[in-house]
């Protein structure tokens, strides 16, 4: 017995320490790092000595780190409700419709999550190309006669954003619309089934029986979206560059994170100490948001 | 019987990884005769340039070999700050001049160079000025390479269209509105990378705000960005949006070289540096260059001129001797005419004849009204940089979400919250 128990431990290790291994290099010990780096202050790349909350301070009440910090996080609000109104509410419906099986359903459920699976960086770049002035977006509207709506997508400020933001709506809106397929799905066919002989309208079937029973899946997709709005770089990275332009308004945490820590080469020189102070900031955010809402819809669920 | 299997599979991976372990070290017995040298730059298109460099070297210096790894400009900084501080990196590298050396520099990772090259006393002191850490006032780097913004045009259209280098800015303007009635964008300038307004500034602003004299008194806090000459030029600069590209706010930096390099549009203002890839591109592109000029023709029409590359040493080289003797050899003057001849650069060593070379002889010409990068050259040190205030400040202007008085303002206060001499 002993022994058998003995041997169960060690395959348990043998199965578990290459991970735990990744995650604790990879994830823990960076996310510790960043911590420490963030209590000190930095002459360059060198570490000075213990400041205490001085990076925080700076960062939150100091020209102009306060600017492009509260600017950033303004984007970043942006993000997640754009996505949260625009793309999951858009998942849903997709979702909704799918599972009503509606021809081609199939065909679609397939085209709807294709770009899910592209590299967001291969997404980022061609999309760039086709918002650019003489781009594929601009043809085609003065190909079907909308020419005067043809405008520089990504160089204007009031632009730029929702402009990225749609592209990233097109790129994963497949992947909220196939969870709340699944969970629809899911749904009992019996309470269906009793709705129907009462002669409930579908849209009261929706909101009264199939909303609260998918809130679980609605919880995931929220948790998702708030940390995809509080990461989002690569979109910004790929089409409008790490300085956020035009003048700051692409600007998220993320990319005024890179440019802080580790400089650019107009941005001149890294600022570790803040920079890892905004990378606190950005996981702190990450989990507080993330634990509320799912406390929120927690609340919302229902048992059947 | 199962203990048996994991001690056996334990017992394979160990073997496995001695028998590769022994293969790296057998590698580098094999090597030990030759030292390797890891040799960065950022200019992936001139890697054949530096391997042809490389083969001369090592034809020199047999017991050397040298490998060459091009980054991406844009990542080059990173990518060598993470290696750097991490203890590793290339031997000998591509540098940034002024506040991009003054990163590396002041965190110890570069190997001063006076005592190891005494021949950077002859250099010009503006080279000098670039590769000089401003903390501790010791040469980190061997100036390679200087830059200048101007006026590109294209001769073709030119002489199609009847037009001369203009000598006042309503001439200017003319040949702008000659080209556009002719069907050209007549300035094929963007501005959706803020970084190339500041080339566009570099180009056309010292005529406004007056050249060096500005740059003097800015430095030393007896003017500041909010002053009417300087406001002045970016009402300017904005004046020239109607002869822009069509939607300017969506062109980026390859939109705007290929609108000059496909022959779409005759003037492009840029640096030195685009010579060669514009003549890679187009072969038949028949490009020559001017200073825009002031408002009259007595006016000088200057250039902006800054270093913008070093040879720097890692001070953490294990290999330090063999460094120097590549560092020499890319201090050299046949380097620097081969730099000349083949990148259209203007080399930064001393003594090198340009004159094989008509492109490099002219800006050395127009360099006699040479004027200092305004915020690459004085404030590029502490964040925010000039530059980066500027280059968002511009983006509001041109596309008419800020004044350019408020653009000044907005540069004069970011600037102002760590200079000094704009603190009293």
């Amino acid at each position: 017995m002993h022994q058998m128990q003995r041997n169960k431990v060690a395959w348990i290790l043998f199965f578990i320490t290459p991970g735990l291994l990744v995650v604790g290099t990879f994830i823990l010990l960076p996310l510790f790092m960043s911590l420490f780096n963030s209590l000190f202050s930095w002459r360059q790349l060198i570490r000075l000595e213990f400041v205490g909350l001085e990076n925080f301070r700076r960062l939150l009440t100091t020209f102009p780190y306060q600017q492009r910090f509260f600017n950033a996080l303004k984007n970043n609000l942006v993000w997640f409700l754009s996505t949260t109104l625009i793309q999951n509410t858009l998942g849903l419906l997709f979702g909704y419709l799918l599972s009503r099986n509606i021809p081609l359903s199939q065909f679609f459920k397939r085209i709807f999550f294709i770009p899910v699976l592209f590299s967001i960086v291969a997404v980022g770049f061609l999309w760039g190309m086709y918002l650019n002035p003489n781009g594929l977006v601009n043809n085609f509207l003065k190909l079907v006669g909308l020419g005067f709506l043809q405008r520089p997508w990504l160089g204007m400020e009031h632009l730029a954003t929702p402009s990225i933001i749609m592209v990233n709506i097109w790129r994963w809106v497949g992947f909220p619309s196939l969870v709340f397929l699944a969970a629809i799905d899911n749904v009992p066919q019996e309470c269906l089934e009793a709705a129907y002989l009462e002669g409930v309208s579908e849209w009261k079937l929706f909101w009264k029986i199939i909303f609260p029973l998918i809130i679980p899946s609605i919880t995931i997709i929220t948790v998702l979206t708030i940390i995809g709005s509080l990461n989002v770089f690569e979109q910004i990275y790929t089409m409008t560059g790490l300085d956020g332009a035009p003048n700051y308004s692409t600007d998220t945490i993320g990319t005024l994170f890179y440019r802080t820590a580790f400089g650019s080469v107009d941005a001149g020189s890294p600022e570790i100490g803040i920079g890892s102070a905004i990378g606190m900031v950005i996981y702190l955010l990450t989990f507080a948001t993330s634990l509320l809402s799912i406390f929120i819809t927690r609340k919302r669920e229902v048992q059947l | 019987m199962k203990k048996h299997t994991l001690l056996s599979l334990t017992v394979v991976l160990l073997a496995a990884s001695m028998l590769f372990g022994a293969g790296v070290q057998e590698q580098k017995t094999a090597e030990a005769e030759k030292t390797v040298l890891e040799f960065w730059t950022w200019r992936p298109e001139d890697v054949d340039f530096y391997n042809a460099q490389i083969a001369i070297f090592e034809k020199a210096n047999p017991n050397i070999k040298v490998v060459q790894t091009a980054h991406k400009n844009t990542e080059y900084n990173t990518i060598l700050a993470a290696s750097l501080s991490g203890g590793a990196g290339p031997d000998v590298f591509q540098g940034r001049a002024y506040g991009g050396l003054a990163t590396f520099a002041d965190s110890g990772f570069l190997e001063p160079l006076e005592s190891w090259m005494p021949e950077l006393k002859n250099y010009a002191p503006t080279a000098l000025l670039g590769a000089t850490s401003p903390t501790d006032g010791k040469i980190y780097g061997s100036p390679a390479v200087s830059q200048t913004v101007f006026m590109f045009y294209n001769k073709d259209i030119y002489k199609e269209l009847g037009l001369t280098i203009p000598k006042t800015w309503n001439e200017l303007i003319a040949n702008f509105e000659a080209a556009r009635k002719a069907g050209y964008t007549p300035l094929a300038n963007g501005a959706k990378d803020g970084w190339t307004l500041e080339t566009m500034f570099g180009g056309m602003a010292a005529q406004f705000y007056g050249g060096p004299e500005f740059y003097n008194d800015v430095i030393a806090g007896k003017k500041n960005f909010q002053d009417p000459a300087f406001i002045r030029m970016i009402e300017q600069m904005k004046s020239l949006t109607k002869y822009m590209p069509n939607m300017y706010m969506g062109i980026g930096y390859e939109d705007m070289r290929a609108l000059f390099f496909n022959e779409m549009s005759p003037h492009l203002i840029g640096g030195s540096y685009e010579a060669a890839f514009f003549k890679a591109q187009n072969p038949g592109l028949n490009f020559d260059i001017f200073a825009v000029p002031g408002m009259r023709a007595t006016d000088p029409a200057y250039v902006s001129v800054y270093a913008d590359m070093n040879f720097a040493m890692n001070a953490n080289s294990k290999n330090k001797d063999a460094a120097v003797k590549f560092l020499k050899h890319l201090s050299s003057k046949e380097f620097g005419k081969a730099m000349v001849t083949e990148l259209k650069m203007v080399t930064s060593v001393p003594g090198v004849d340009a004159s094989a070379e008509p492109f490099i002889a002219r800006v050395l010409e127009l360099q006699k009204n040479a004027t200092p990068f305004l915020f690459l050259v004085g404030f590029r040190y502490q964040q925010p940089t000039g530059s980066s205030l500027w280059q968002a400040a511009a983006q509001g202007v041109m596309a008419g979400t800020l004044t350019p008085a408020q653009a000044a303002k907005q540069i004069q206060d970011g600037i102002a919250s760590y200079y000094k001499p704009f603190q009293k």
